[in-house]
């Protein structure tokens, strides 16, 4: 069949064939099989009615999210192997280096999270569908392109992959009316923030005559620019587009609304895997492509990641609302993170790494406890409603404090380390205000999580007693489990993760 | 200002002057005009008849998900067009593309029927 189709082809005459890409699929294949399994898993779901039944899709869903992980195996050998090293793929629109291969693993693990939380979420509010988890897997292939571009345009196209299914899992609750309001919220302000961002891509163009960020690094450092404002303004609002998504302040209007709203499976998902789309394509973008000019977007990352803590723990003290209470923490952490971008070195984007890799475990961990706590509908999400937790259900109760513990940042708990790498980054490059705002901040917001233990441990008896049973399903239950391992593990024994976020450098390479 | 931005200057003048001239013609109407409200005039306009219940009425949205199929087909047309013009300079990878991509959303109204979607309600 094809050989003939080809010798038709060849018939035609004298034609000039026009350059195709190299696609290197065996580099890509993490994210094909992503891709490929939502298509698939959505294709079977729509054939076969037998396959929509509980726990079917979601076991597809962890089944395709591992074998993604299992194929970036020799991906990430052969990046690491000094003679052949990273590579860029598909035209040089992606870069495969170890910094990929490592965020692709991490929206895996993200995925499997979501996805073990969400099978007896559906149960319970009694929702069908496979879509759910299409959605899932389509937003983890957004997060995976903007981890692997090395072209703005395709950080683009991953941003909306991610963002578009992300709006429609968060008003997915067909039922509740917050779920609704919330997508509706999070569609406006992030369509709003695609703008910023599609204007930027078009002023850097304009500016340096590529998308391509290893054109663009090239002309940066070969050219020196006498007047660079196109460049400067087109930066500023690609950094705008990139703080909504990060829920930076002053950019965090719809976070603690859409994660409140959102329902509570799919606030642990996005909390977890849009921030690390997000940074991971900050990384590219500014660390790699914008590198040269780093001394002009440092202070504006250094002001936005100090206005962010700050802001965020004062706003997160105030709330009654343990879901939206956790909204808030996860933009203080936004902030965290961003001390990472701002050192623009080395260190920075491996201390960044090592946080994200720790805060998809601690976040899911913590919306996967409210998620069971919620009870139906997601009701019962208000401070009240922990109290007494520890009388209720003691385990779920201490594991909760381990996540929260671990969100403060104390000693044995992967947020210690994490914490302790972005401040070591920013103190290395001479940004000690920072850090010392960073300290207080954490202070803080230690009270926000303190003021959730101890509601949890101090209660009286008569608090507790006409409460619902907490139901723990056993697939929530593993989610949990795993998330407490590697929360713990990454705190007792850091030197795992960070020997692995050493080599998980990114890099620009030129297509070959 | 760089001669960049100085083209702009061209842009910001024109804008200047669309706006200024929307709000001179206004503003001349608003003085020159007779000023006398009545309730009437404040009606809904209905081709004469006076208008039954609210403006904020509920109605079936039928023809949403066939918008929704139209995109889907429509974007497929905007992609194809182009490349069937130059196929032959594609060769067997355009082709090969054209056909995951052309496949893909065939799956997508695989589903759409599926789910009943394309039936008339």
């Amino acid at each position: 069949m094809i050989p003939v189709l080809a010798s038709v082809l060849a018939q035609v005459g004298d034609v000039v064939p026009i350059a195709t890409p190299e696609v290197e699929w065996s580099a890509i294949l993490p994210l094909v099989i992503l891709a490929a399994g939502a298509i698939v898993l959505l294709t079977l779901g729509s054939l076969v009615p037998s396959f929509d039944q509980p726990g079917v899709p979601a076991a597809a869903t962890v089944a395709i999210a591992l074998a993604s992980i299992i194929a970036a195996v020799p991906v990430w050998q052969r990046v690491q192997d000094p003679d052949r090293g990273p590579i860029s793929a598909v035209g040089g629109a992606i870069g495969i280096d170890g910094f990929t291969v490592f965020v692709t693993v991490l929206i895996a693990l993200a995925v499997i999270l979501g996805a073990l939380l969400l099978d007896d979420y559906l149960r319970r509010e009694d929702l069908d569908g496979v879509e759910w988890y299409v959605l899932v897997l389509l937003a983890g292939v957004g997060a995976v392109i903007m981890g692997s571009a090395n072209d703005l345009i395709v950080v683009f196209l991953g941003l909306e992959a991610l963002s578009i299914a992300v709006y429609v899992l968060v008003a997915m609750h067909r039922t509740r009316v917050e779920s609704q309001e919330a997508g509706f919220k999070y569609f406006i302000t992030g369509a709003f923030s695609s703008a910023f961002f599609l204007y930027g891509i078009a002023l850097v163009y304009g500016a340096t005559g590529s998308t391509n960020l290893v054109a663009i690094a090239d002309r940066l450092a070969t050219t020196l620019a006498l007047d660079d404002a196109l460049l400067l303004v087109g930066m500023g609002l690609l950094l705008v587009g990139f703080a909504f998504k990060i829920s930076a302040v002053p950019f965090q209007a719809w976070t603690p609304d859409a994660y409140q709203g959102a329902p509570t499976p799919i606030t642990a998902y996005m909390a977890g895997a849009v921030k690390v789309g997000a940074f991971a394509a900050i990384f590219r973008v500014f660390y790699l492509g914008l590198g040269q000019y780093a001394v002009d977007w440092q202070p504006i990352v250094y002001a936005l990641a100090a206005v962010t803590m700050v802001v965020g723990s004062f706003l997160a003290v105030v709330q009654t609302d343990v879901k939206r209470m956790l909204a808030y923490s996860s933009i203080i952490h936004g902030g965290f993170i961003l001390i990472g971008v701002q050192a623009a070195t080395e260190a920075g984007v491996q201390a960044s790494l090592f946080y994200l890799a720790t805060y998809v475990f601690v976040v899911a961990g913590s919306f996967g406890v409210v998620t069971l706590v919620a009870g139906p509908g997601d009701a019962a999400t208000s401070l009240e409603d922990f109290r007494g937790l520890s009388a209720r259900r003691p385990v779920l109760a201490l594991v909760f404090t381990l996540f929260l513990l671990a969100q403060a940042g104390v000693p044995l708990t992967s947020g210690f380390f994490a914490k302790f790498y972005v401040i070591a980054a920013a103190v290395s490059v001479s940004s000690y205000w920072l850090a010392l705002v960073a300290m207080l901040a954490s202070v803080v917001a230690a009270a926000l999580y303190l003021r959730i233990i101890v509601a949890m441990y101090l209660a009286d008896a008569d608090d507790t007693a006409d409460r619902p049973r907490i139901r723990i399903p056993v697939t929530a239950g593993i989610a949990l489990a795993a998330a407490v391992v590697v929360t713990l593990g990454a705190g007792v024994l850091p030197g795992l993760l960070t020997e692995v976020v050493g080599d998980a450098v990114p890099v620009l390479v030129a297509q070959p | 200002m760089s001669d960049f931005l100085r083209s702009y200057l061209t842009v910001a003048i024109f804008g200047g002057l669309a706006v200024g001239m929307v709000a001179v013609m206004l503003g001349v109407g608003r003085f020159l005009r007779p000023d006398r409200p009545q309730d009437q005039k404040y009606l809904t306009y209905e081709s004469g008849v006076d208008p039954v219940g609210t403006g904020w009425s509920q109605s079936q949205i039928r023809y949403y998900i066939f918008a929704l199929l139209f995109v889907m087909f429509d974007i497929e047309a905007v992609f194809i067009f182009p490349w069937a013009t130059r196929l032959e300079a594609y060769g067997l990878f355009g082709l090969v593309e054209m056909a995951i991509f052309v496949f893909i959303l065939l799956l997508g109204l695989l589903y759409a029927w599926r789910k009943k979607v394309l039936r008339w309600v």
